[in-house]
């Protein structure tokens, strides 16, 4: 998207379109990225709970993948995992690697 | 037909805001301006407008308010002095950001310490780079007549900004003077029914104000507010011809008194020009070719324009009623700018006065009239800056 020159914009900064937060895709400030591990999963959905940017979908009543765009990679998900005996179902693992 | 009648400052811009019935009011009481918004107060308590007047804690959230509210789609105005005006610094800069056309008449008053509570500019010139536009005002029919057509600057729609209306304080602000004001039928069309612009109270089209802008637009948004106040001369020129029709006196960007012919001359703000006129007429019998210029629009400068009334002169004195301390008189700066753009220019001098109250009186302007004669014949300035009036 070309970046709009001074006498493109809207006066007083003023957005008119309700709910275009979903164009902004937040995703590429990730420097971790949480990746699920299935067979750990115990379906709770704490991840969908406290994930502060609705990144974690739920199809039919059960976790689904993440939805990368808009996962910052702050963390919470993978800390509150409860996991299955001891073994987390979420992990962070470094974006560049 | 005009009505005529004996009133304060205070009085004669309480009813302009009668007479305009505004949607919503947020004020802060603060001397010297308490008296213009008890009166306002007192119309809305009666029943006389239908005016919502929000009372609040402090200028900072009367001006919170009164954003809040022409952001929802209101017609809105405050109005402040001093030390309340200093409060709503980051406000300020929201509401003209915002592009939120707020009218706020200010009482001008000395800023503390020490505390005072007398006129002088400080306040208003503290609030010069905040992106409002500014309409002095000599006297109480000056005050009446600026801020009934503050409302049409405002709301213009090709600028949408706010606008301060200044007088001052006590001297304006509680004298009693004699007014003319125009018919209630008059001014309510001549201000006309507003016309909300992207309201938020338009819930079927939610939108949002305030988003935060980093840096790969925000200083295009800056060059956008530089160019809208490039058109502000213009409106204000044609809205003082439309105003001249129904009130008959005519306003500019500026006074310009017995200046035609004149070799020297004073720039001076606000009441203190009515006292300089009569000096200036006294140097004139005895011969001597003197003038003044008395700025309306202060924000946006016209600097072409006073540029043009004043670079015949030999020497000039711009009087300021407030101090940048370590710099020169605000005023001075705006008028030296605008003349260093011309090639042949005047000798400058500045004289800070009357601040926090001191009286400027008809001896003042005369000395500061002779010295310039006496600059206009040597072509000598001695010393730029000085504060005149003072103890020593
Ligand atoms: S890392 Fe943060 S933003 Fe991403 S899915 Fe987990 S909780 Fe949501
Ligand atoms: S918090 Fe962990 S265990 Fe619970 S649903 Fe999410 S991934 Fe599965």
């Amino acid at each position: 998207m070309k970046t709009k020159g001074w006498r493109e914009l809207m006066q007083g900064a003023v957005i008119l379109e309700a709910g275009n937060a979903v164009e902004f895709k937040t995703g590429s400030w990730r420097a971790f990225r949480p990746v699920w591990i299935e067979e750990n999963c115990i379906q709770c959905l704490f991840c969908w709970l406290y994930c502060p940017d609705m990144a974690i979908k739920v199809k039919d009543g059960k976790r689904a993948e993440y939805n990368y765009d808009y996962c910052k990679g702050c963390g919470i998900c993978a800390l509150e995992c409860p996991g299955k005996k001891g073994q987390k179902a979420i992990v962070m693992v470094e974006e560049s690697r | 037909m005009a009505r005529i009648l004996a009133v304060s400052g205070n009085e004669a811009v309480a009813e302009a805001l009668r007479q305009v019935n505004p949607d919503v009011c947020a004020a802060y009481p603060i001397t010297p301006q308490t008296e213009l918004m008890q009166r306002f107060a007192s119309f809305v308590s009666d029943g006389i407008v239908d005016t919502e007047l929000i009372l609040v804690e402090s200028e900072h959230s009367a001006m919170s308010t009164c954003i809040g509210a022409s952001a929802g789609g209101g017609r809105v105005v405050t109005a402040t002095s001093s030390q309340g005006l200093a409060l709503m610094w980051e406000m300020l800069y929201i509401a003209s950001g915002l592009r939120l056309p707020i009218v706020m008449p200010v009482v001008n008053r000395s800023l503390s310490a020490p505390i005072n509570i007398h006129c002088d500019h400080s306040d208003a010139m503290g609030a010069r780079d905040s992106g409002w536009i500014q309409l002095w005002s000599e006297n109480a029919q000056e005050a009446y007549d600026n801020t009934l057509q503050a409302f049409r600057i405002a709301e213009h729609m090709d600028i949408r900004l706010p606008v301060i209306v200044c007088m001052d304080g006590f001297i304006i602000g509680h004298s009693i003077q004699r007014i003319e004001y125009l018919e209630d039928e008059e001014v309510k069309k001549f201000v006309g029914e507003f016309k909300p612009l992207n309201p938020l109270l338009d819930i079927d089209n939610p939108k949002s104000y305030g988003p935060l802008i980093l840096p790969d637009l925000y200083h295009e948004y800056k060059r956008a507010q530089h160019e809208v106040m490039t058109k502000v001369k213009d409106i204000v020129l044609d809205v003082a011809e439309e105003f001249e029709k129904i009130g008959g006196r005519r306003y500019g960007l500026f006074e310009a008194y017995r200046l035609d012919d004149a070799e020297t001359a004073l720039v001076i703000l606000n009441s203190a020009a009515g006292t300089s006129k009569d000096v200036i007429d006294e140097f004139r019998e005895r011969g001597i070719m003197a003038g003044l210029l008395k700025p309306r629009l202060f924000r946006p400068f016209p600097y072409e324009e006073v540029a043009n009334a004043l670079k015949h002169l030999k020497a000039i004195c711009v009087l300021d009623r407030a101090d940048s301390f370590g710099g020169y008189g605000p005023l001075f700066m705006e008028v030296s700018s605008a003349l260093y753009q011309v090639r042949e220019r005047p000798r400058m001098i500045n004289k800070i006065y009357g601040l926090g109250g001191r009286d400027y009186l008809p001896q003042h302007a005369e000395q500061v009239l002779s010295e310039l004669v006496e600059i206009a014949k040597t072509d000598k300035v001695e010393i730029i800056k000085e504060y005149i009036g003072v103890r020593e």
